[in-house]
């Protein structure tokens, strides 16, 4: 079919006339609107395993939830952070001053998300956090304004690193990206290969960012004598080392400490088989986690939910029915009351099944330990994980005491 | 066992021939932008996204034409080059007249609107592209496991670089090329198209980088921001050798990856700056870079 221009200015007068339309009967009935910013990297490394994929899952959770039904709207805005704290915040501020913005969801890279807390304390927003790992988040940077959805670098190094210790990886070398979030990530693991019975023979913290090959400290990996290379690294980094591991013959078990489904994705089975990995939430979980990743691949196509993106539509979801409760004007006035909200009511859906929100802001649920499955075993495109272990909910994170939040001590 | 400053001997000979490794990489690279300067007298910023861009394209060949990594190696280049081409044939053919500055923007800024669109169209983390079976394994050396790849990498550089700078430097076309540079009207006087040789030239240079990148893709994983990593790299390669000398950028791209990989075992931290501490001491003390002439 050939569009003339005719028809495209016919077009484009009809949508205008359809936005102007509700407008006009939205001044005479005064529907309320919420606004959900998705603040994310869009184009930088976490993209694949947050970015587009999370403004979709928010959209997801709007259109099952049925907000149209409800008697409010609500309007989705997405922004790009470029991974750098001084851009997120100058976003989120818009969006709150400006903008109207209630609730921002998502933002991986820990150093936006810290820095986005403060933001969303100062201005008494919503803020639910899925996509960063540092666990200063419900820690000693926790506030009253926060929910940190899906996972931490606790519940990282207690499931992944306890478990290979059981598994008889008793003896670790880290090679560890040398900023705070690698050195977290080493600090928390240590502490339980250690607790567990389990050795550090050594590690080594490279230059971050910047460093392509790995092969360098893989080789004094093996010459230490460990069993277990310990990856406090993410993103293509975690990629580059699996893959060079595989190039020079390393036999050493490899203990992914942060590794995302899009991660093995780009892998491969083949380079990948046989690594351990911590998620929690899988795709191919349970029948419901099949349904809703259903739903999700059929808006994004190709492609199988992270456990980022099932924490955006999780959370995004909690916070409609926490707003709906509270109802809508007294939700976009006061951030503190609404967040306290969703605390005080179980969450429920198809990605985490049954969970609560600690008085921290630490979102409780299962953590599980993976191993990537080897090409024969895999049925297919996405078919990654098989199942070694879980943690239940209530051990799972860091024991709200040991955190040094102020919320927690009263 | 044997110990060098501490460290047993297998480490360190392992260390220096990963080093080896990778400067063969900072020398492939550093020789294609050796030859464009030298030749054009343009920075070519753009140089890492055309290396992933030659990455790229022997993937695709692969997932898209079914075409493997041997034909992939010749045909990569090739097509990366004939964009070259263009780019220097409706771009950056109108700023020769222009101070360099305006060059390094034009290509800096084309590196970027590069890399985003392969951003926006494969995503960031990468596509996995396979050792080719023949060259799959690993050797014992006895003091580490090679990689029978990454042997290959070593060897296929070297014999790629002597042969540019054979051309450039043994061959008559080579000297047409140089004469061209050093006094462009004269040469046109003697009728050579002197246009068109530049037009090649920068294609060469490009279609250099393309292979560096088909060599790359199973090492590192096929992504839009491969080439970013290697640049900056790569331009302090170019500045200690000396802008424009071929024979220069060869043995500094080898000798750095060296230097990188010994550093790695003392101070790790250091291995991605050190580099540029080299530089900055070679800027000192011989500003004309180890092989640059004095003008």
């Amino acid at each position: 079919m050939k569009i003339s221009r005719r028809a495209v200015t016919l077009g484009s007068l009809a949508s205008a006339a359809a936005t102007i339309a509700p407008m006009a009967s939205g001044r005479a009935q005064a529907v309320p609107t919420l606004k959900i910013g998705c603040l994310t990297d869009m184009s930088g490394p976490y993209k694949d395993l947050a970015g587009p994929g999370a403004v979709a899952a928010v959209h997801q959770a709007l259109e099952e939830y049925g907000v149209s039904s409800k008697g409010f709207k609500v309007e989705v805005l997405a922004a790009d952070h470029l991974n750098k704290p001084d851009v997120g915040t100058t976003i989120a501020r818009e969006w709150f001053d400006r903008d109207g913005v209630d609730l921002i969801v998502e933002v991986a890279n820990s150093g936006v998300a810290l820095a986005v807390a403060n933001v969303a304390k100062e201005k008494n927003k919503v803020y639910l956090n899925s996509g960063a790992a540092t666990s200063d988040l419900t820690g000693t940077g926790c506030n009253a304004n926060t929910i940190h959805w899906v996972y931490d670098t606790y519940m990282l190094a207690q499931s992944t690193g306890a478990a290979m210790v059981k598994a008889g990886g008793d003896s670790w070398f880290f090679i560890t990206a040398d900023y705070a979030f690698g050195k977290a990530l080493q600090r928390d693991t240590t502490e339980f290969v250690t607790g567990a019975g389990g050795k550090v023979l050594g590690g080594v913290a490279y230059a971050f960012p910047g460093t392509t090959d790995f092969s360098s400290y893989l080789i004094q990996a093996q010459a230490s004598g460990a069993k277990v290379i310990g990856m406090a690294n993410a993103g293509t980094d975690t990629i580059n080392t699996i893959k060079q591991a595989k190039e020079f013959g390393i036999k050493m078990q490899l203990a992914g400490l942060l590794l995302f489904l899009s991660d093995i994705h780009s892998l491969g089975l083949d380079v990948a088989q046989g690594i351990v990995l911590t998620d929690s939430f899988y795709w191919d979980m349970n029948d419901r986690t099949r349904a809703f990743s259903d739903r999700f691949t059929a808006k994004v196509k190709g492609v199988r939910p992270t456990m980022v993106q099932a924490g955006v539509y999780s959370s995004t979801l909690h916070y409609l029915k926490a707003a709906s409760a509270m109802g809508i004007e007294q939700a976009k006035k006061d951030g503190a009351a609404t967040v306290a909200r969703l605390k005080a009511m179980p969450t429920d859906d198809d990605c985490f099944g049954k969970g609560s929100i600690r008085v921290d802001g630490r979102k409780i649920h299962p953590s599980y330990l993976w191993e990537v499955k080897k090409p024969s075993e895999s049925k297919g495109p996405w078919d990654y994980y098989k199942p070694v272990a879980s943690t239940p909910a209530d051990q799972a994170f860091r024991p709200l005491d040991k955190g040094g939040c102020s919320l927690a001590k009263v | 066992m044997i110990t060098i400053f501490g460290i047993p001997g297998p480490l360190l000979f392992g260390q220096l021939l990963l080093g080896l490794i990778n400067g063969a990489f900072y020398a492939m690279l550093s020789l294609g932008l050796a030859v464009i300067f030298g030749m054009l007298n343009i920075i070519n910023f753009a140089h890492g996204a055309l290396f992933m861009m030659g990455a790229f394209a022997s993937w695709m060949l692969l997932n898209y034409v079914g075409i493997g990594y041997f034909p992939a190696l010749i045909l990569a280049p090739l097509l990366v080059g004939i964009f070259g081409i263009i780019l220097e044939k409706t771009i950056i053919s109108r700023l020769y007249k222009l101070d360099h500055l305006y060059g390094l923007l034009l290509t800096f800024g084309l590196a970027l609107v590069i890399e985003g669109l392969f951003r926006n169209a494969y995503g960031s983390s990468g596509m996995p592209y396979r050792i080719p079976n023949i060259l799959q394994g690993a050797t014992n050396l006895g003091f580490m496991y090679m990689p029978n790849y990454r042997g290959w990498v070593v060897v296929a550089a070297l014999v790629v670089c002597l042969a540019t700078w054979a051309i450039i430097e043994k061959t008559s076309l080579g000297a047409t090329l140089r004469a061209a540079t050093e006094n462009a009207p004269l040469v046109q006087a003697f009728g050579v198209d002197v246009p068109r040789l530049i037009t090649l030239t920068y294609g060469g240079g490009v279609a250099l980088a393309a292979f560096a990148g088909v060599l790359a893709a199973p090492i590192y994983s096929v992504n839009p921001n491969m080439g970013t990593n290697f640049i900056n790299t790569v331009f302090a390669v170019v500045v200690i050798g000396g802008m424009g000398s071929i024979m220069g950028s060869i043995i500094t791209g080898f000798g750095l990856g060296v230097v990188e990989g010994l550093t790695k075992v003392f101070y790790p931290q250091a291995s991605a700056t050190v580099v540029f501490v080299v530089m900055v001491i070679v800027l000192l003390v011989r500003p004309r870079g180890l092989f640059g002439k004095a003008a």
